[in-house]
């Protein structure tokens, strides 16, 4: 179970996202334009999966766009890669917008969110976003039913850790646990290393 | 929240953007002096990452013609460590610019939430919606302690609290760090004053939860010829309310 699992992650032509983001970093528009490609369909799709709005999932993933050819001078290439960087720019984005709508909100339809799954079904004519859809959905399937709730609340739909305990009934210091081993079990599945 | 090894099983929550506000800033704290923390939350950041390129989709065709268009009119941020060089370099002026690197790097550490900047996260920082104001601001402070014509003098303030004013002619703007101050007594601020010429104009207010910070002072500084300092009611005044606890005079 433990050993990795590789076919191969996103391969992306031409020169690569670190790269790239180094001569946006210069204002380079042209090389923005690239990374746009690149990024663009990652960064909508999971803003989507945590927002599911399409038009707030929209404004959002400009934002994230914008925040990229803004700070790419702040990108620093030894702290994790560029699509890292970009999808946790992505990920914050998007918790934050759900969490400020959600202040006033609807215990009730929380509950509808644990049969809510991950949009890994949506269509992609991209040969590499299949393949890693495969390898994580498998991935997934290696953690134990705790483990992968706590982890797609977390991530695909933003939940704070204390809202992923209250929605599944189980203890904080559990929660907390489980998200951390069940990362740390697709990590080594997926032979993730940083 | 207690121990270390407790803190250490937050590793996973932080990469997920998990944690309430003032456990991540505790957290981060945590991580500066946690080798084996940090390399923990890269990999599991990395591991997100994965699950973030599954959901990949086909963004709609006009979208890219519409970020494309946008970016063409927004102004990047200055990467860190030039900012810093700058204000590191030139023989002469060598007092002021030494003054002025400690300035940049009591900025930074100001301009991350909680006061620590960890590593990647701290741009994902920049990125929460709420900041951009601050961000904003932090950028016009930034501005102002870099602009080539940047003026320094520091005074004793009261208590034995001593204030440092930056003044950029060019900018008109002026920004004030204070260190030493006390925090302000129950429901009141600390409120800048530009003074012109024996009027005092509004500038802003120091926020009472870090009075030590750098704050870009409110307004153009015009013909003021110095600053005052007075405590005021929650919220600041249109006027001064009270004496000063501090006037200074600005650069010239």
């Amino acid at each position: 179970m433990k050993q990795a699992v590789h076919i191969g992650g996103p391969a992306p032509a031409g020169p690569d996202l670190q790269e790239l983001l180094g001569q946006v970093a210069r204002g380079d528009q042209e090389a923005f334009a690239q990374v746009y490609d690149l990024v663009c369909g990652p960064v909508l799709g999971l803003v989507r999966s945590v927002l599911r709005d399409p038009a707030q999932s929209e404004e959002v993933t400009q934002e994230v766009l914008l925040e990229v050819w803004r700070s790419a001078p702040r990108f620093q290439a030894s702290r994790g890669s560029g699509m890292t960087w970009v999808l946790t720019l992505a990920h914050r984005r998007a918790v934050d917008r759900v969490r400020s709508a959600q202040a006033a909100s609807d215990r009730e339809q929380r509950a509808a969110r644990l049969n809510r799954t991950p949009a890994f079904d949506e269509v992609t004519e991209q040969v590499e976003s299949r393949l890693e859809r495969e390898q994580v959905r498998r991935c997934v399937r290696t953690l134990t039913e705790l483990q992968r709730q706590s982890v797609t609340l977390a991530y695909y739909q933003g939940l704070a850790y204390r809202e992923v305990a209250e929605l599944l009934s189980v203890p904080l210091g559990t929660v907390k646990t489980r998200l951390r081993d069940g990362l740390i079990r697709l990590r080594d599945c997926l032979g993730v290393s940083a | 929240m207690s121990g270390t090894a407790e803190l250490h099983t937050l590793t996973g929550a932080y990469a997920l953007h998990a944690l309430a506000p003032d456990e991540r800033a505790e957290f981060e704290r945590h991580l500066e002096q946690c080798p084996a923390c940090e390399r923990e939350v890269r990999e599991l950041t990395a591991t997100t990452t994965r699950l973030g390129l599954a959901v990949s989709v086909t963004p709609p065709p006009e979208l890219r013609d519409l970020v494309l268009r946008r970016i063409a009119t927004e102004r990047q941020e200055p990467p860190r460590v030039a900012r810093e060089a700058r204000g590191a370099g030139g023989g002469g002026a060598r007092g002021r610019a030494l003054s002025r690197f400690a300035l940049a790097a009591c900025l930074a550490a100001a301009a991350a939430f909680g006061g620590i900047a960890v590593w990647q996260h701290q741009e994902a920082e920049d990125a929460r919606a709420g900041a951009s104001e601050s961000r904003r601001a932090s950028e016009a402070l930034a501005a102002v302690l870099a602009a080539p014509d940047a003026q320094i003098r520091t005074g004793g303030l009261t208590e034995g609290a001593t204030g440092t004013v930056v003044v950029s002619r060019t900018r008109d703007k002026a920004a004030f760090i204070a260190s030493g101050l006390p925090k302000p007594p129950g429901g009141k601020v600390y409120q800048l004053w530009f003074d012109d010429g024996g009027t005092m104009r509004d500038a802003g207010l120091i926020p009472s939860s870090a009075p030590t910070a750098p704050v870009l002072m409110a307004g153009s500084v015009g013909a003021a010829s110095g600053l005052g300092i007075t405590v005021e009611p929650a919220g600041g005044s249109a006027r001064p309310t009270s004496d000063p606890v501090a006037l200074m005079d600005l650069p010239a």
